[in-house]
């Protein structure tokens, strides 16, 4: 049982990240104190071609002397610092979150890597597999995830939450069940612009993860979700899939739904399903995902974990509970529950 | 009458719930909470002939266990409202989530809308008097009235082309009936459930509740009182019983 957000603001319109606090904590019962995490986008402007990472250090020494020299092989930092925090009572700053704005530079890619996403994925695989007491978090341009084990308001106004301001936002509130809570087992997970935030389990993480593994990725943050942020850059950056076609290959409709379906449509379906067996997810799970070009919420096939929407002008929001997306906008219309496996797409209007 | 209102606003549900069973224990005969917004629990294991206006959304397993009160929603519920509730009625003038009347052994539940997943799973009865009715409005997402071994479940479909059309209905019945309005399609009965025929004798056994349901929410209820219905109940006793025993 965790709690989630997803809000989006299709003409990017910012909003500070007061009452996303407010929305999550409202959903304390469906966490425990472990684990609680924020996904912002549009929170850097001013270095808006450069990659964020946001890292956690055990120290400073060592751990980030590594970070720098594999980035410096790989491109220039053009601005670093600790994240700002402010002490919290009820969390223990057991890592140091740490943020580099980092642009891959084309002569030391040239012959080596395709794109600068290539690049950043490397660097992030390599540090989270290989670099002792560094794991990068958050790898995308212009937005960053804030976790930490703690309550939702804790990790809020540990890393000053209101002082950021999003187009989109995620939230996460954490109940850990199969897996430890650490900071960075909080949610949400992140690789490039892809940021996921889950209620649930992946009871098939072990076939995703070789199938994902396959590729390239590796999953070094011991639990579920991490497979879950590496199956969207994989099918959607790599195989070029829309948010919809994604959806469909994770959480697809039933053989015999395909049965029923007309020929073109069952067509497409049973070729996704046949494509995309290995990346298809089992288990009890919610999700949003956040992505470059806006959000997408979706359940699993029989529907074990719930999902409210709401919209209201430009504003779409998704939730875990229609009181949080209340807490967010009171005067929010046309509330629903989506169905089992319906894609729940929010796009920025051109 | 004896009133008493409480003001919610950003008050945690342990409170909330302390000061209704405060209120009910002097006496009061209707208890008005206003800005209620995602409090869990209320009323529940609460007993008594009270009244409780809820104005908000109220947050999961309203009504939990509750054996005789009466809440009036004005908005919509989050998941399970009516949970194993005893006796007693909730009137929901909006929608529900998942699992609505979750275990319920007894009482009413009126839902003027729709309700998520797995609506009524579980609900079971002892005798005639402790039979559970949920009655939704709208439609019902999948796995209606799932592992039901008892009680009623009616789906009137207002405003929809056809009430129901999400599949697992009935999913591991055993046990009581799925009233649905109009045709149910074969395909969207779940495993071990099965139709039959809705006769003058069941309209007549259901027309109370119907009537009851349309005063609630001011709907005329002489377009619901003839025998356009489907009736779902289990196909065996033990619809499992080759899964689990072997010879």
């Amino acid at each position: 049982m965790c709690g989630i957000i997803g809000f989006i603001d299709r003409t990017k319109s910012r909003m500070d990240g007061s009452s996303i606090k407010a929305a999550l904590s409202l959903m304390n019962e469906r966490g425990s104190g472990d684990g609680a995490g924020y996904a912002a986008y549009g929170i850097y402007p001013e270095y808006a071609d450069y990659y964020a990472l946001h890292v956690f250090f055990d120290n400073l020494g060592e751990p980030k002397r590594k970070v720098d020299e594999l980035l410096e092989q790989w491109g220039e930092i053009v601005h670093q610092e600790e994240i700002p925090t402010t002490p919290q009572p009820g969390i223990k700053k057991v890592h140091i979150p740490w943020r580099y704005f980092f642009k891959p530079s084309e002569d030391l890619m040239a012959g080596r890597m395709d794109s600068e996403n290539d690049v950043v994925t490397y660097v992030v695989m390599e540090v989270n597999a290989n670099v002792k007491g560094a794991t990068i978090f958050s790898s995308g341009k212009n937005m960053g995830v804030f976790k930490a084990s703690g309550w939702p308001e804790d990790v809020a106004n540990f890393y000053r939450i209101e002082s950021y301001k999003g187009y989109i936002w995620l939230a996460h509130n954490r109940y850990p069940t199969n897996s430890p809570g650490w900071w960075g087992g909080a949610h949400p997970f992140n690789l490039l612009n892809w940021s996921v935030v889950h209620n649930g389990e992946i009871t098939s993480y072990g076939t995703n993860q070789r199938y994902v593994e396959g590729y390239g990725y590796k999953c070094t943050l011991f639990t579920d979700t991490e497979v879950v942020a590496y199956l969207f850059d994989l099918l959607g950056r790599q195989h070029e899939l829309s948010h919809e076609m994604i959806v469909k290959a994770l959480a697809p409709p039933f053989w015999d739904d395909i049965d029923r379906m007309p020929a073109k449509e069952a067509e497409l379906n049973k070729a996704v399903r046949l494509t995309y067996g290995s990346a298809l997810m089992n288990g009890p799970f919610a999700i949003v995902v956040g992505t470059e070009n806006g959000i997408v919420g979706f359940t699993d096939r029989i529907k074990l974990r719930p999902l409210v929407v709401g919209e209201n002008g430009n504003r779409l929001y998704i939730s875990s509970e229609e009181a949080a997306i209340r807490v967010l906008d009171p005067e929010v219309k046309n509330i629903y529950t989506p169905r089992a496996g319906e894609p729940i797409v929010g796009r920025f209007i051109e | 009458m004896k009133t008493v209102r409480i003001d919610a606003k950003g008050m945690h549900y342990t409170p909330l719930n302390q000061k209704i069973r405060a209120a009910v224990a002097d006496g009061a005969e209707e208890i008005i909470l206003d800005n209620v917004l995602g409090q869990r629990f209320i009323g529940d294991g609460l007993r008594g002939n009270v009244r409780i206006v809820i104005n908000g959304v109220p947050g999961g397993d309203l009504g939990m266990f509750m054996s005789g009160p009466t809440c009036i929603i004005n908005g919509n519920a989050e998941h399970a409202p009516g949970n194993t509730m005893d006796s007693g009625m909730l009137v929901i003038h909006g929608s529900a989530g998942d699992a609505a009347a979750h275990s319920m052994r007894g009482g009413k539940v009126f839902i003027k809308c729709n309700i998520g997943y797995r609506g009524g799973i579980h609900m079971k009865q002892y005798d005639v008097e402790a039979r559970p009715v949920l009655v939704v409005g709208g439609t019902a997402h999948s796995f209606l009235g799932e592992y039901m071994a008892g009680g009623l479940v009616l789906v009137l479909g207002i405003g929809k082309d056809k009430a129901m059309t999400d599949r697992g209905i009935g999913s591991g019945i055993h046990g009581g009936e799925i009233i649905i309005r109009g045709e149910v399609d074969d395909y969207l009965l779940g495993i071990g459930a099965k139709k039959f025929k809705f006769t003058e004798s069941d309209l007549e056994r259901i027309a109370p509740i119907i009537k009851s349901f349309c005063e609630h929410f001011g709907y005329d209820p002489a377009k619901f009182l003839d025998t356009s219905y489907t009736k779902i109940g289990p196909a065996s006793s033990r619809p499992f019983a080759s899964k689990y025993v072997w010879e």
